[in-house]
């Protein structure tokens, strides 16, 4: 049994656990970052892939908002293609009262800095010809995009070694306490002393703040993924719709990928599953907004296992039972474009007990009253 | 079984090849009506593949000395198309398992896409060959072995004029005697396994059955038609600007040797079909002679899952022979667990008979070691993902410098293996390029694991 | 127009029309769009990610090396693909 002693211990090897540990390093903290598998494996490597700032919570949106300025540079900071293009995200109105929510939100989100433009049907048909009858009009962000997330969370973990982080994986944590001196964080193969405590545990979030008296109710959510062979290039920009029952982007090398629906989440194993009945809904949603993929080839299928709050936003903040103990868990299914913030704030709640970003709505406290499961269902915006 | 057991259960094979004919001879002998899903059009998998309907040659033209098995298996399969649920260009492209027991499996076929519950499940999934990049390999004009055999089983013709191939298992004698005798002009027969394996198995080889025996009896005899088999060739290449125009090699003492040739077939032994057993859940385990991952089977036939039978090289690489006694075989388990009666004397010869078809396998294996001067030899600039074009040098650099450890990781940081094949073709090479990069032994670095769709679907169902 | 395969073994049955890019070519019925093409091509497709063309690899529907498209718009695996009259196969000039 390994036994380390560092600031901060670290439960989750997602992009935020791992941009975590970056940041406190860069800090001058030591780190030891614990992951049950492997680091980016899990809801961070397997989502859409969409960058996107559009059709958040408007809570969300000054967090995205600053998430988006480090996209542009994380390439070169994490010294990895992370295939991120700002392409744009368009999200498509397939009726008039769904033109009438996005008008809503482009009005709402202007006070949060985000400019979207709206589409009627003539001017989105001049840019995008290829869409099908069903879509009336869109509203677009022109700064959103996708990126690769296989390589992003992987490259985080990468660096945070680099800066001298111990990163452990396959160390499942089996149990967190606090001694009034500090955390014992007991994992496979490796027992961890720290004055603070990071709970990043995605899915299992819920379960690290029941150790400390908290509650978290968090269901599993899956996501249903499918990819099309490398076709010539079509789909220009990263594609949602109202209702979120549907999404669309196409790769740099040429794929389609596109999801909607759910897959089926076993939260003891930790492993998802695609379901072809969901894959072929999915596909058929994607062929009324863009018919002339109707002889593309689906290569493969997948999903992963997220964590869906009920309010859908996650939990970010300091432990209200615990000091030393920071939460981030619970991103329902749209984590990927916050990930890099979620460390930078991360640290500053670590090394300063208080963030630059308004962490209010996202606090734990929150659900301190609530009682009994929760069991997630209905559609997410990816 | 503790389960309830349905009065009609339903039973679905997956593959009509040698394993999958002879699993549903046994379910029809017993009263059942399976159903026999199999992706070709015509029964008899790939092995015994059939010409087009209405002008067929003399099967011994086609087959050489595989006729009179390839005969018995059509025969087989006309006659039991009246008595099994049989579903021709039909793909088994999803399974996954239903409460409280069972599958659904998600098939494309003539009629789209259909959804069929099934209570048992016989997988009879095959084989390809076995593949190792080399330079020159993704030129047009590089196939398979196998992909040589077919294209003169099915179609009547040779992949070129003049043809060189490339092997290292029995399929290279049987593809090489079948162009000879079917009037093809052969270039080389190349084995990469040492000529001193063979002659050292020679005592065991005279225990193989007589098609086998004779394949290796060319090879060690040194001539086949009057064209020498060389054994022993290192560091084959192609070479060709847009298409193959020769292939070159190092014989066993090191001379360089170059032929011109418009076709190359070149593979090197076989690899099994598993994708169907993984998304049932079925348990796999590393072969350490043939060095691949297995769906692990029992003697009898018995998948780690309780409603999962297998047969065939879809599960270990046997050969027609052994395929069409394992098919009889978990056929019989099958109905042992579905309560039918037990015919002991049958399955005790049955498994007297697989026991010594292991024996022979082991001569073979022995006499066909696995060909490792060709992994190391693999440059960093040579393509190992064909789909993707990913080269060795990308998958040995996310060993080195981005931690890949791990065929999935590796997966997703290169690509390779997301392609179209899902990894059929380079996942093999991939391992072993991951593992030797990191020294580790291949099984630590794992297997690529099988997603749906199993083979590509159109986003538009076809109707 | 001579392409890779070879036929060995002619087949009585009728004779098959179609189309490569356009081009009129028969072949005999039953035979696959793969030996099809390449009784009259040297390849079948460009690669998407590199220079050079591919002409299949595997025959059997596995390495999926061979997907082809046709002039109504369907892509079609050439090797698991019987040849029908009046198929339009679309290439772009690969194999020539």
């Amino acid at each position: 049994m390994e036994r380390l002693t560092v600031d901060v211990a670290i439960i989750g090897g997602g992009i935020a656990a791992c941009s975590a540990a970056v940041a406190l390093r860069e800090a001058g903290l030591t780190v030891a970052l614990l992951e049950k598998r492997l680091c980016g494996g899990g809801a961070s490597g397997v989502n859409f892939g969409g960058v996107r700032q559009q059709g958040r919570d408007f809570s969300e949106l000054p967090l995205s908002r600053r998430a988006r300025v480090l996209w542009d540079g994380l390439g070169a900071k994490l010294a990895e293609d992370v295939g991120f293009e700002a392409t744009g995200h368009i999200k498509l109105a397939r009726s008039e009262s769904d033109m009438a929510v996005l008008e809503a939100y482009a009005r709402d989100a202007a006070e949060y800095g985000l400019d979207l433009q709206l589409l009627g049907a003539n001017a989105l048909r001049a840019e995008m010809p290829w869409l099908g009858p069903a879509v009336v009009g869109a509203s677009l962000s022109p700064t959103d995009g996708q990126a690769n997330p296989r390589v992003v969370g992987p490259a985080f973990a990468r660096l945070a070694r680099r800066l001298g982080a111990e990163v452990r994986e396959h160390a499942p944590v089996r149990h967190a306490a606090h001694d009034g001196a500090g955390f014992t964080v007991e994992a496979e193969g490796v027992s961890v002393r720290s004055r603070s405590l990071v709970n990043a545990a995605g899915a299992y979030g819920g379960a690290v703040a029941g150790w400390f008296g908290e509650a978290a109710p968090v269901a599993p959510l899956s996501p249903n993924m499918v990819v099309t062979e490398p076709l010539p290039h079509l789909v220009t920009r990263s594609i949602g719709v109202v209702g979120g029952d549907v999404y669309v982007r196409q790769t740099r090398r040429g794929n389609v990928v596109l999801g909607g629906g759910r897959g089926t989440a076993d939260s003891v194993d930790g492993l998802a599953r695609p379901v072809s009945a969901t894959s072929l809904g999915a596909m058929d949603k994607t062929l009324t907004l863009i018919p002339d993929l109707a002889h593309a080839q689906v290569i493969r299928s997948w999903s992963g296992l997220d964590g869906e709050m009920p309010d859908h936003i996650p939990v970010i903040g300091l432990s209200a039972s615990t000091p030393g103990l920071v939460h981030a868990f619970g991103f329902s299914g749209h984590g990927f474009q916050l990930g890099p913030v979620v460390g930078e704030i991360l640290a500053e709640l670590v090394t300063q007990g208080r963030s630059a970003s308004p962490l209010h709505p996202f606090r734990i406290e929150r659900f301190a009253a609530w009682r009994g499961p929760y069991r997630s269902e209905g559609e997410i915006e990816h | 079984m503790s389960e309830p057991v349905p009065a009609e259960p339903t039973l679905a094979i997956v593959g009509a090849g040698p394993a999958g004919l002879r699993a549903a001879q046994v379910l029809t002998e017993a009263g059942l009506r399976p159903i026999l899903l199999d992706e070709g059009h015509r029964a008899g998998g790939q092995i015994y593949r059939r010409p087009p309907p209405g002008a067929e040659r003399p099967a011994a033209a086609l087959y050489g000395f595989e006729a009179g098995r390839a005969q018995a298996l059509h025969d087989l399969a006309d006659a039991l198309a009246s008595q099994i649920d049989y579903r021709p260009d039909t793909m088994v492209w999803g399974i996954a398992p239903r409460a409280p027991f069972g599958f659904d499996l998600d098939c494309l076929g003539p009629r789209g896409h259909e959804r069929i519950a099934v209570d048992r499940l016989v997988l009879a999934t095959g084989a390809m060959d076995r593949t190792l990049p080399f330079p020159g390999w993704t030129l047009p004009g590089v196939f398979t072995l196998g992909a040589a055999q077919i294209a003169l089983k099915a179609q009547g013709m040779a992949i070129g004029r003049r043809v060189a191939l490339v092997g290292a298992g029995p399929l290279l004698p049987l593809v090489a005697h079948q162009y000879a005798k079917a009037g093809a002009t052969l270039a080389a027969v190349l084995d990469v396994t040492p000529l001193g394996a063979k002659v050292t198995a020679v005592p065991r080889l005279a225990l193989l059955p007589g098609t086998l025996a004779k394949g290796v009896w060319y090879t060690v005899a040194g001539a086949l038609r009057g064209l020498p088999v060389r054994s022993g060739v290192r560091a084959i290449a192609v070479e060709g600007g847009r298409q193959v125009e020769a292939l070159t090699w190092d014989d066993a003492r090191g001379r360089r040797h170059r032929v011109a040739c418009d076709a190359v077939g070149a593979s090197f032994g076989l690899r099994s079909e598993a994708q169907a057993a993984d998304l049932a859940g079925c348990r796999f385990v590393f072969e350490p002679v043939t060095r691949q991952w297995q769906p692990e089977r029992s003697p009898e036939g018995r998948a780690s899952h309780p409603h999962v039978y297998l047969a065939g090289d879809g599960s270990g690489i046997g050969g027609a022979d052994v395929a069409e006694l394992q098919g009889e075989r978990t056929a019989l388990a099958l109905l042992a667990d579905l309560g039918r009666p037990r015919d002991a004397a049958r399955e005790a010869r049955l498994d007297r008979r697989l026991a010594r078809h292991a024996g022979f396998r082991a001569a073979l294996d022995a006499a066909y070691p696995y060909p490792h001067h060709l992994v190391d030899g693999i440059g960093d600039d040579e393509i190992v993902c064909r789909c993707e074009g990913i080269t060795a040098g990308t998958l040995r650099r996310a060993a080195t410098e981005r931690d890949a450890r791990e065929m999935n990781r590796l997966k997703a940081l290169t690509r390779a293996g997301m392609g179209r094949c899902q990894g059929r073709v380079c996942g093999h090479a991939a391992a072993e390029i991951l593992a030797r990069t990191l020294a580790v032994p291949v099984e630590t670095v794992g297997r690529l694991r099988g997603q749906a769709p199993i083979k590509p679907i159109p986003l538009r169902e076809p109707v | 127009m001579s392409g890779l395969f070879h036929r060995l073994a002619k087949r009585s049955g009728p004779a098959i029309p179609f189309t490569i890019d356009g081009a009129p070519a028969e072949v005999q019925a039953g035979d696959l769009l793969i030996g099809a093409i390449l009784l009259h091509r040297h390849a079948l497709r460009r690669f998407e990610f590199g220079p050079g063309e591919r002409a299949g690899y595997c025959l059997m529907g596995a390495c999926q090396d061979c997907w082809v498209g046709l002039a109504d718009g369907r892509r079609v695996r050439a090797c698991t693909t019987r040849v029908e009259p009046g198929m339009a196969v679309v290439t772009g000039g690969v194999g020539e």
